[in-house]
Parts: structure tokens; C-alpha cells; sequence
């Protein structure tokens, strides 16, 4: 397992970030060697127009905007802005939180491109741009209801549609499954959990883990059987 | 509010067919046209509301979400190895660079690196479907322009690549074949030399193809000039890849984030200067040749060795050694049950796909399913920058913008 590491440049940005824009900034982490930069989220719009437009960043493209729903967390919504500086060559992902009625300040007027994606988090997580002028859903159906990709939307949805011979149209109706909806849970408790440590499991992890020579062990159980 | 809604439409007259005047002082007036779903130069199924001044359009309004399958949801209930194959059906004109970037986000987060000759083969596959994406831009292009030989001239050469695709993995389209630690199989014999005859043919047909367009007359009628985006305009819309190249932008990932063994190749960027659709068709014309330059570097310098890593708690033991060997059995099991678990974690992994930046924001919990798994398409910036690139120009211009930015719905609706 190699995991990689920052960059003394990406750990100097950090500092350098945290510091300059500590109006807003209320920490940084690093996910591997990505940068990570927790906002405060009535600033954002302020953060990144400083980050775009500060020399020493110039993180001039916003490249992608979503979210994460962590339903057990008080704010349940992580809002995810993936930052790029054609310039320095970083990446940087600037994050913020907020609940399901708290609105989020847009980035419109920072970035154009955030207009669209606004538009998707609003659709697919139901999280409410302030000042975004556009905010129709993007993706699903005219008329949909819900936020499909909350954690609490079911997979197969509410709703299903068919076209309907009689009255020549395409007819909607609550989903009506053949057979109860199904989800395999093939976890098993002993085996490749990454995150427990369980007890007397600590020699095993000296070993190269995973790596199993198969002939090896076969050719040493034939050689000792004869 | 809609368009429709703030303007009203223009009608037929029920009794003569005519347009009915509303305005009393002018038979024009500005009105909203429907264009889609179901066009031919929608590339798909776009569709979008157009408020036109006479034959200008004024606004833009696309509609997009009609290929929308829920893929992002559908991965979080699927295993990680089962989410490879939605990857093919994002953008079902690159296949395999969807896959790559998947491949490339799980392999961080689990800290593995594959072997070197899955690497080359990885790039060199790449780089073929660099080109067969490119030939149906180019040539569905061309014909929503008004010249229909490239495209039978190209889908030619297209279904022979296709035939590469169709050799190594066994589908013409969906690959299912760069898997996480890897590729699935080593490429069957024969097939690099018959690559390599390929790549030496190819070039000819980029010749014929640009003999075919780049001075046509009516061709450059159509696109010079049109739908011209500046450098500013570009990164403020967050436009990528070819989009980005032709404004001016000297950006490729595979130069300045190189990923696999790109930092081997020895390649050029096209960068185009105008920023207009001739721009980016002639970006994506270099660009060919510049993939044709790496395949060819690719098919020399490919090492012998796995194909896969080393750990059969990530790839699948090889069937052989599962007829003799109870632990080899229990792995493939295991895989392709229960699947991997994940280190908990997030990243965010970005490809130089054919079409532009294709980024996976992946969130793991530490499970064998990811969380979240966020796509990043491409043509989703592109398709919100075209109502600032269409406004004022003709509606047949329309066409040529929505046709040189290359959308594909399936990685746009996801």
C-alpha cells in the first residue's frame, strides 16, 4: 500500500491559504496529496473570487461543484468545489457545509460555470444557491419531485411511466415492483476491514498483505506429502 | 420562468398556414423555437429552446437530462468492480477513458500501481479511442455542415479500431476492460503488429480527410469566425480539453498531471489561436496525428511482463491456478461477491479524455461500495457555455457551434 504524500509546495500552499484568507478558511486538511480547504459557507463566493484572482493561488478555473450527503451529521450536506490553477498546475477542493434549509451563497458571479452545476447539486441534492439566477432542475424529469441522490431517496424512485394505449399518452404511476427491491449485502465481518483492527490481528499485518504465493504453498504440500 | 413562458409563440393561422403577424407595425417578431429532442444535429437528445429574432438567436435555452439513468446512484449501490461498466455508458464514444479515470481514482485510494506493460497498454488504448472519438466529432461534424463524404470515409476507419477494441476485450463499445490493479487480459497475439499496420495506414486517411475540409470553401464559410470564445471566456465556463486548446490555452493533462506512463511519450499539444469552431476542428485534427505519435511510441516500447498487480485481493487469480488452488478459489469468490473494500478516503481523478478534463470525485467509507462517486463531464461545461456562444448568430450557426463542441448526452445527463 502506497499512499501518496504532499508536496512540500502543496503544504507551504496550505499554510499560505489558511493564513491570506483567514476570513473564511477554517482549516485545511489534505485527502492523500489533494489539498483541502473547510470554508465557512457565507463567505464562499468571497473565498474564491480571492482565490481566483489572488497571484500567489490563481486558481482560475472552477472545474467541477457538488455535494456529499452525510445524513447522521447536524449539517448534513457537504458542498465540494474542485478548484484548478492552470498556472501553478494545483488542484485545489474547497469544502463547505450546510443543512437541508440553510441556503449556499452561488459562485455565478465568480465563475460562469458554476451556473449549470448549481443548478445540478440543487437538483440532484435539493441544497438552495442564494443569488444563482437559474436554479431550475437540470436533470430529471419536468415536474420531478424529491433529490435523487439524498441518501433517503430510494434507488427505484417514486414514481414510473408507461405509455398508456387507451388514452394515447405517456401515463406516470407510483412504482410497482415484481419483486421486493433486493439489496445483497455480501460483507463479511472478518475479512478485508480496512478500518478495525481486531484482536491478535495485529501480527498479520506485518505481511505483505494480499499477496499469496499459491504455487509456493502447493509445491511445499506436494513435497511434504511424498 | 421559461422562455416560453416570458414571450409568446408565434402560431399558425389554423385557416391559411401563414405565419399570423401579432405586432402591428412588423411581420417579425421575436419568437421561440423548439429544436429537439429529436434532431439530427442535436448530436442526441438535446433539446433547446431558442428565442429567435428573425433568423438570430437571441437566447439559448438547453434542456438536457432526457439520457439521464441515474448513474451516479446506481454506483453506490454496486460494487466497485460492478461500477466499472457504467463508466462505458457515459460517454459511449470514448469508452475506455472513462474506465481509465475510474480505474486511476480506485487505484489511489487503494495505493496500488499496475504493472508497467498494463500501463502501456492502457495509454496505447487510449490513445485509439482518442482517435476514433475524434473521427465521429469530425466527421458527424462535417456532415451537419453540409458535406456527408467524411463521414463515409471515417466510420470506415472508425469500425477498424473498433475491431481493436472488439480484439482485446471482446465488445466493440463496451469495454469493461481497465480494471482497477490493471487491465483485464493481455492483448491477444497478433494484435499489436496488426495495430501497428494500422497506425502506419491511418495517417493517409487524416490526409484525405483534411484534403476533404480543412480549405473547403463551404466548409470554412461555416465555421470561420463562428462561435468564437476567448481565452477569459474559456476558463471562466470552465471549458476543457480541445475546447480550451483552440482559445489559445496551452493545457493538456496528459503534459501537465501525467498519469500512467505519459510522462514517457514524446507528443506535442496543438493549441489553436482563433478560438472559433475551425479552431477546434483543427485542434482535433492535430490531435490525431499527435495519438497516431503515441500509439506508434506505445507498440515499440512495450515491455513484457503482468498485466495486472500482484494482489488477488483486488484482481481475480488467473483460472488456471483456480482448478488447483482452494485459497485462489476463495479469492475469486470473494471478489466477485462480496468485492474489494476500499480504504476510507476521497479523491478526486482527473483524465485528459478525449473531450476534455473527465473527473471522478469518489468518496469511500471503507466499504466494498463507494459512497459517492461524482462524474465530471466534459461536455457538461461545454453545452452550459452555448448560450453565450450562440447569441447573435444565425440558427444554422447554432448547429455548427453544438457540433464543434463535441457533446455526447450520455456523459452530459449522466
Amino acid at each position: 500500500m502506497s499512499r501518496k504524500v504532499p508536496t512540500e509546495a502543496m503544504t507551504a500552499l496550505a499554510a499560505k491559504i489558511a493564513e491570506k484568507f483567514s476570513f473564511a478558511v477554517t482549516g485545511t486538511s489534505f485527502a492523500q496529496d489533494e489539498l483541502v480547504i473547510h470554508a465557512k459557507a457565507p463567505e464562499i463566493a468571497m473565498l474564491l473570487s480571492a482565490l481566483r484572482d489572488d497571484v500567489e493561488t490563481a486558481l482560475t478555473q472552477l472545474i467541477d461543484v457538488t455535494a456529499v450527503d452525510w445524513p447522521t451529521k447536524a449539517d448534513r450536506f457537504e458542498v465540494v468545489y474542485q478548484l484548478l490553477s492552470l498556472r501553478y498546475n494545483v488542484r485545489v477542493r474547497v469544502k463547505i457545509t450546510t443543512d437541508e434549509d440553510t441556503p449556499v451563497p452561488s459562485v455565478v458571479k465568480v465563475f460562469s460555470s458554476a451556473l449549470w452545476m448549481e443548478r445540478e447539486v440543487w437538483d440532484m441534492y435539493g441544497i438552495t444557491f442564494e443569488g444563482n439566477p437559474d436554479l431550475r432542475r437540470i436533470l430529471t424529469d419536468y415536474g420531478f419531485e424529491g433529490h435523487p441522490l439524498r441518501k433517503d431517496f430510494p434507488l427505484t424512485g417514486f414514481v414510473e411511466l408507461r405509455y398508456d394505449e387507451a388514452q394515447a399518452r405517456v401515463v406516470y404511476e407510483p412504482v410497482k415492483l415484481t419483486q421486493d427491491f433486493r439489496m445483497f449485502d455480501n460483507m463479511s465481518p472478518w475479512e478485508a476491514m480496512t478500518t478495525v483492527q481486531l484482536p491478535g490481528d495485529e501480527k498479520a499485518t506485518k505481511q505483505k498483505t494480499g499477496t499469496v504465493d499459491y504455487r509456493a504453498i502447493a509445491r511445499a504440500r506436494e513435497g511434504g506429502a511424498q | 420562468m421559461t422562455a416560453a413562458a416570458k414571450k409568446e409563440i408565434v402560431t399558425l393561422d389554423d385557416m391559411t398556414g401563414q405565419i399570423r403577424a401579432v405586432s402591428d407595425d412588423t411581420n417579425i417578431k421575436p419568437y421561440t423555437i423548439n429544436f429537439g429532442p429529436q434532431h439530427p444535429a442535436a448530436h442526441g437528445v438535446l433539446r433547446l429552446i431558442l428565442e429567435m429574432n428573425g433568423e438570430v438567436v437571441e437566447r439559448a435555452d438547453p434542456h438536457i437530462g432526457l439520457l439521464h439513468r441515474g448513474t451516479e446512484k446506481l454506483i453506490e449501490y454496486k460494487t466497485y468492480l460492478q461500477a466499472l461498466p457504467y463508466f462505458d455508458r457515459l460517454d459511449y464514444v470514448s469508452p475506455m477513458n472513462q474506465e481509465h479515470c475510474f480505474a486511476l481514482a480506485v487505484e489511489k485510494l487503494l495505493g496500488i500501481t499496475p504493472p508497467p506493460r498494463a500501463q502501456y497498454i492502457r495509454v496505447l488504448f487510449m490513445e485509439l479511442t482518442r482517435i476514433l472519438n475524434h473521427i465521429l466529432n469530425i466527421t458527424t461534424y462535417a456532415l451537419d455542415v453540409g458535406a456527408i463524404t467524411p463521414a463515409l470515409w471515417g466510420f470506415e476507419e472508425r469500425e477498424k479500431g473498433m475491431e481493436f477494441y472488439d480484439r482485446v476485450c471482446g465488445a466493440r463499445l463496451h469495454a469493461n476492460y481497465i480494471r482497477p490493479g490493471g487491465v483485464n487480459m493481455d492483448m491477444p497475439k497478433g494484435l499489436a503488429e496488426d495495430m501497428w499496420a494500422w497506425c502506419e495506414s491511418f495517417g493517409k486517411v487524416i490526409d484525405d480527410l483534411e484534403g476533404l475540409l480543412t480549405e473547403n470553401r463551404v466548409f470554412k464559410q461555416r465555421t470561420v469566425g463562428i462561435g468564437v470564445v476567448s481565452k477569459e471566456q474559456a476558463l471562466d465556463w470552465g471549458f476543457t480539453g480541445p475546447m480550451l486548446r483552440a482559445s489559445g490555452v496551452a493545457w493538456d493533462l496528459r503534459k501537465s498531471q501525467p498519469y500512467d506512463v505519459y510522462e514517457k511519450m514524446d507528443f506535442d499539444i496543438p493549441v489553436g489561436k482563433t478560438g472559433d469552431c475551425y479552431a477546434r476542428y483543427v485542434v482535433r485534427m492535430e490531435e490525431m496525428r499527435q495519438s497516431l505519435k503515441i500509439m506508434r511510441q506505445c507498440l515499440k516500447d512495450m515491455p513484457g511482463g503482468p498485466v495486472k498487480v500482484d494482489d488477488y485481493k483486488v484482481v481475480p487469480p488467473p483460472r488456471e491456478e483456480m482448478k488447483r488452488s482452494m485459497e485462489a478459489l476463495i479469492h475469486h469468490f470473494k471478489l466477485f461477491t462480496e468485492g474489494y473494500h476500499v480504504p476510507a478516503g476521497e479523491t478526486y481523478t482527473a483524465v485528459e479524455a478525449p473531450k476534455g478534463e473527465f473527473g471522478v470525485y469518489l468518496v469511500a467509507d471503507g466499504t466494498n461500495r463507494p459512497y459517492k462517486c461524482h462524474i465530471r463531464a466534459p461536455g457538461f461545461a461545454h453545452l452550459a457555455g452555448l448560450d453565450f456562444m450562440s447569441r447573435g448568430h444565425m440558427l444554422a450557426d447554432t448547429v455548427s457551434i453544438i457540433g464543434s463542441m463535441d457533446i455526447v448526452f450520455g456523459e452530459i445527463d449522466r
